[in-house]
């Protein structure tokens, strides 16, 4: 128990930027959205499952998904899986000893991306 | 007239089995001083428990690695105006993931002996033409023969202390050895890939690059890592190919 807990204060110390540069925050920002998908993943097989139960509990879910707090869920998702993939690019490239002192730039390139590929998601989502 | 500022130097204080508490001392200093220098004033007129590692005052022994306001620093060589404002608090903590032994000091027996285990040399030798000309230094050596210098990595235990990964896996090599290992050669020592292509090795590393941002001797051991898993790639892709290969690397 005392090594799991030490683990945990430990492992806590990942989502710490004080005294941190820049590339820390694309490790936070890559466990977030890497736990947050991996939760989404859990909800859409059991929104899934519920076709299993008729046609009619999926049509009562379905309208659920049109309230304005799914919408910020579902941009929620998209954001997850647009800064989760850039960075994960950045992070395979390096690994493979390609721009490796250039990381920090390609980290910026990919999170200025994402924000803008955010963003146009969002307009889409929200004015269609 | 030398610049004077006054700030407040906040001292991590923690003597074995004793709680950690921080220590506040108003000061005088000139911004162009090091870091060291407050804490050995500190030392000599306001407590002389204190205990401090400290050795060359060059940053050659690695032996004053310390955090100052929660960034990873060789205290020697960081003027105080590089990291305080004047009026500012300076806080001078141990570095992370060692064991603390008292004050400043931690216990960094476990890096040491993974760094033998790597055959990491704090003394090289270089081939007189493997120099560029510009670097070369001015000395007897000819071509064929050697320079003795000592290793860009100087043990100071900074990406160590910085590593996010190694925080909550001690059993990870850590970036000081799997640097120490490329620096080491794997293409002398063929084992080495062996040993850093395991779950605590190369592949234990998230890409954080802490450790290349507080290396105060530029070993990058970011960069270093990251060739290490393209060396480990490419010898099993050889591997496959050429089965003698894999007997000559398994020795």
């Amino acid at each position: 128990m005392n090594a799991q807990s030490n683990f945990i204060v430990r492992a806590a110390r990942w989502f710490d930027p004080r005294g941190r540069s820049l590339s820390t925050w694309g490790f936070m920002i890559n466990r977030l959205t890497a736990l947050g998908l991996t939760f989404y993943l859990f909800l859409h097989l059991i929104t899934l499952g519920q076709l299993a139960q008729g046609p009619d509990a999926y049509d009562n879910f379905l309208k659920l998904t049109e309230s304005p707090l799914y919408k910020i869920g579902e941009l929620a998702v998209v954001a997850a899986v647009f800064l989760h993939g850039l960075n994960g690019v950045r992070i395979v490239i390096t690994s493979f000893g390609i721009a490796v002192p250039r990381q920090r730039e390609i980290f910026i390139s990919a999170m200025v991306l994402g924000l803008i590929a955010i963003i146009i998601f969002g307009l889409r989502m929200f004015t269609a | 007239m030398a610049e004077k500022w006054n700030i407040t130097l906040k001292i991590y204080r923690q003597k074995q089995g004793e709680k950690a508490h921080y220590q506040e001392i108003k000061m005088d200093v000139n911004p162009d001083e090091n870091v060291i220098d407050l804490v050995e004033r500190a030392w000599a007129f306001h407590d002389r428990t204190l205990t401090f590692a400290h050795a060359c005052h060059h940053s050659t022994c690695g032996a004053c690695g310390m955090r100052v306001n929660d960034r990873e620093k060789l205290t020697c060589i960081t003027s105080v105006r590089s990291v305080v404002s004047n009026g500012g608090t300076l806080k001078v903590e141990p570095l992370r993931n060692f064991p603390v032994v008292s004050d400043l000091v931690v216990d960094m027996g476990e890096l040491y002996r993974r760094m033998d285990l790597v055959g990491h040399q704090p003394v090289n030798s270089d081939r007189a033409e493997a120099i560029q000309p510009e670097f070369r230094p001015a000395g007897p050596a000819e071509p064929g023969e050697d320079f003795i210098r000592l290793s860009d990595c100087i043990e100071c235990g900074l990406c160590m202390s910085a590593c996010p990964v190694f925080s909550s896996t001690p059993d990870y090599l850590g970036p000081a050895v799997l640097a120490g290992a490329h620096q080491a050669g794997p293409e002398k020592n063929p084992s080495l890939l062996n040993l850093v292509d395991s779950a605590t090795g190369v592949w234990r590393c998230h890409s954080v690059f802490e450790c290349t941002a507080v290396c105060p001797s530029n070993v990058d051991p970011g960069w270093r890592i990251m060739e290490l898993r393209r060396k480990v790639v490419g010898d099993r892709i050889k591997t496959l190919f050429n089965p003698r290969k894999t007997a000559q690397v398994s020795k």
